[in-house]
């Protein structure tokens, strides 16, 4: 029997300061969580800016940072060398790693939740397919599409990818209200778009194909300050767009139906959701290939360590896959200098095991 | 049974909302999935602050006609307010009959997505909303549940806590999918008596899809009994619990007692089974 029969003023106002508590947690966790994956993030970039086949002294790298802020004039103790190395090498290389990290973790949480699936990642509707088939035609047949400062690469794997993305939607009727449906079209489309860059690989000579592999396994080695300057906007505006949406991303956990039954509309959600990380996840291929795991993973470390709530997934996941993608390109550049690993081959490597010692530490509970 | 029924909550906003625009008017709602007919053609009329059981067999339509009443099925024909619009997720509020409960959120949390239909397209919650949900959670006696994980409460539990969340809706209509299906015995009372309080107290208006034929004309003010998308018997619950009518419309020998004032529905002896 339930009882109505409601205690003294004073005790229930005391109940319901707790329950606001208890409610405020969803918002105040991410403020202090945010706290410290910037804390993590700075550090990653200082050791990431210091570590190369040129070591840099920390303080020095410290010191030099603080001179270039405006209205800050300090002696930095490096060399115009090691500050030329540093501008113009370390530092745009690890913007972008940041770039790139940030966005396919964040659009992995995204795909998690509009999804309603723990297995889903950014590259779920066909991105990478889309990219690859039109980086090899680029790279082996010498479309030149580049303009502006585009190159041809990443224009043609930016245009691929969103090529393959509107396809899984179209075939999918644009079925935004069926999770499964679309699931399947990216299925369908990345297994054409994949069949498509196969065959073209064949066709070309063996130093071609090669160059293309070596660019799908993703690298950050061509990094320079004009693709901070062309994926930084993608990843800005998306990923404002997505952050914007991660409470809708909660109330599509109780399923589609529910969520319609509260006032949501989930086709518009999702269609809202699913095009920013695209987009932006498009944009972040183009530049670095394809990077394997972090899309996946990211947000699962998120989910495991901090909450299972989207508020706190879509922001944590682009702070964690930022520093996470920052901190694993310092090994490929340093691991078997002076030649370099494909950074997607390293996260892969450094991500899995900890991934599953995460899972083996036994929370166990996902999606 | 002696219980003090608080007043209503008090609810920081308006929460004048429910009872003035209660009543609720089916016309000839029409459903079909493919070309299989759920509900051929269902005209009913809701008055406020009532509790109006729909009965009838599997597969009678009964959810059909809820989840069309909130929008979730594409029907033909017209589902309007007293002032003539459709009914939104602000006018009516659903208690599925089985809600997903997410692994890992929060009962609080839960609650608050019942705020949904208040919220701006891209707004959050305020200090209101949340307070709002604290009232609530204090009135079903759930405080102490506020951080629990959904996904690890009992039957009984989990089923305040989506009652819960309707109420967050704050919709003067409140739509109960076979709220009770999952409960034992005692749960089943205290969630129907919950239900029954909370109407009586904010003036909300009930509509149930209710298996328990028993339980149903025990809470119900009107029984509606539908029978293959059609609704074959409306009107006051002893007027609805006939025998010869039940029996039809359930394919099976149903009798009908009176026990201390009260109906009590039963299958018949084995005897009398044709």
């Amino acid at each position: 029997m339930v009882s109505l029969d409601h205690t003294s003023a004073t005790s229930s106002s005391s109940v319901a300061d707790e329950v606001d508590l208890a409610a405020e947690q969803a918002f105040r966790l991410p403020l202090r969580a945010v706290f410290v994956g910037l804390l993590v993030l700075a550090l990653v970039g200082l050791f990431s800016a210091s570590n190369g086949a040129a070591g840099l002294p920390v303080m020095g790298v410290v010191t030099s940072l603080l001179d270039h802020l405006p209205l800050i004039g300090v002696d930095s103790a490096l060399s115009d060398r090691q500050v030329a190395i540093l501008f113009q090498i370390r530092l745009p290389r690890m913007v972008i790693g940041m770039l790139v990290g940030g966005a396919l973790g964040m659009a992995g949480g995204a795909y998690q939740g509009v999804f309603r699936n723990p297995l889903a990642d950014p590259y779920l509707l066909g991105v990478s397919a889309g990219a690859g088939f039109g980086a090899v035609l680029a790279l082996g047949f010498g479309l030149d599409i580049g303009w502006g400062p585009f190159d041809p690469v990443p224009a043609a794997a930016f245009v691929g990818s969103v090529v393959a993305v509107a396809a899984s939607a179209t075939i999918a009727r644009g079925s935004w209200s069926s999770p499964a449906t679309l699931l399947l079209g990216g299925v369908a489309m990345a297994a054409l778009f994949s069949a498509a860059q196969t065959y073209a690989l064949q066709r070309l000579s063996e130093t071609r194909s090669r160059e293309v592999l070596s660019w799908l396994f993703g690298n950050l080695s061509t990094s320079g300050w004009d693709q901070v300057w062309i994926l930084g906007p993608y990843v800005v505006v998306c990923g404002t767009v997505l952050i914007l949406h991660r409470r809708h991303l909660d109330v599509l956990r109780v399923g589609d139906d529910e969520a319609r039954a509260l006032g949501l509309n989930p086709a518009r959600t999702r269609l809202l959701v699913i095009g920013a990380a695209s987009l932006m996840t498009a944009a972040a291929v183009s530049v670095s290939g394809l990077i394997a795991f972090v899309g996946l993973v990211v947000p699962h470390i998120v989910r495991l360590l901090v909450s299972n709530s989207y508020r706190v997934i879509v922001p944590l996941s682009a702070l964690v896959g930022a520093a996470f993608l920052a901190f694993v390109d310092v090994g490929a550049r340093t691991l078997i200098a002076p030649s370099e690993l494909p950074v997607g081959v390293i996260t892969a490597f450094v991500g899995a095991p900890f991934f599953a010692f995460v899972l083996w530490r036994g929370h166990g509970s996902t999606a | 049974m002696s219980q003090t029924i608080s007043p209503a909550i008090d609810l920081p906003t308006s929460s004048t909302t429910a009872s003035s625009v209660a009543a609720l008017h089916c016309r000839a709602v029409r459903v079909s999935f493919g070309n299989v007919e759920v509900l051929g053609g269902v005209d009913l009329d809701l008055v406020a602050g009532e509790w109006l059981g729909l009965i009838g067999p599997n597969g009678a339509g009964k959810s059909t006609l809820l989840r069309s009443i909130c929008g979730l099925v594409n029907f033909e024909g017209s589902i309007t307010l007293d002032n003539g619009q459709t009914p939104s997720a602000t006018d009516v509020a659903l208690v599925p009959q089985a809600p997903i409960l997410p692994e890992g959120m929060t009962v609080s949390e839960y609650v608050l997505l019942g705020r949904t239909a208040h919220l701006g397209w891209l707004a959050r919650e305020s200090r209101t909303d949340r307070s709002i949900v604290a009232t609530i959670l204090r009135r079903l006696d759930l405080d102490e549940f506020a951080g629990r994980n959904v996904a690890r409460l009992s039957g009984g539990e989990a089923q305040r806590v989506v009652v819960a969340r309707a109420l967050a809706q704050q919709a003067p209509i409140l739509l109960l999918d076979e709220p009770t299906s999952a409960l034992d015995l005692g749960h089943q009372m205290s969630v129907l008596e919950l239900v029954d309080d909370l109407r009586r107290s904010e003036g909300l208006t009930v509509i149930a899809a209710m298996h328990d034929l028993t339980t149903a004309g025990r809470f119900a003010d009107r029984l509606a009994l539908i029978d293959r998308g059609t609704i074959v018997a409306v009107g006051p619950c002893a007027e609805v619990l006939q025998p010869e009518l039940l029996s039809d419309t359930y394919s099976t020998a149903l009798t009908v007692r009176t026990i201390d004032g009260e109906l009590v529905v039963l299958p018949a002896p084995r005897g009398e089974n044709k």
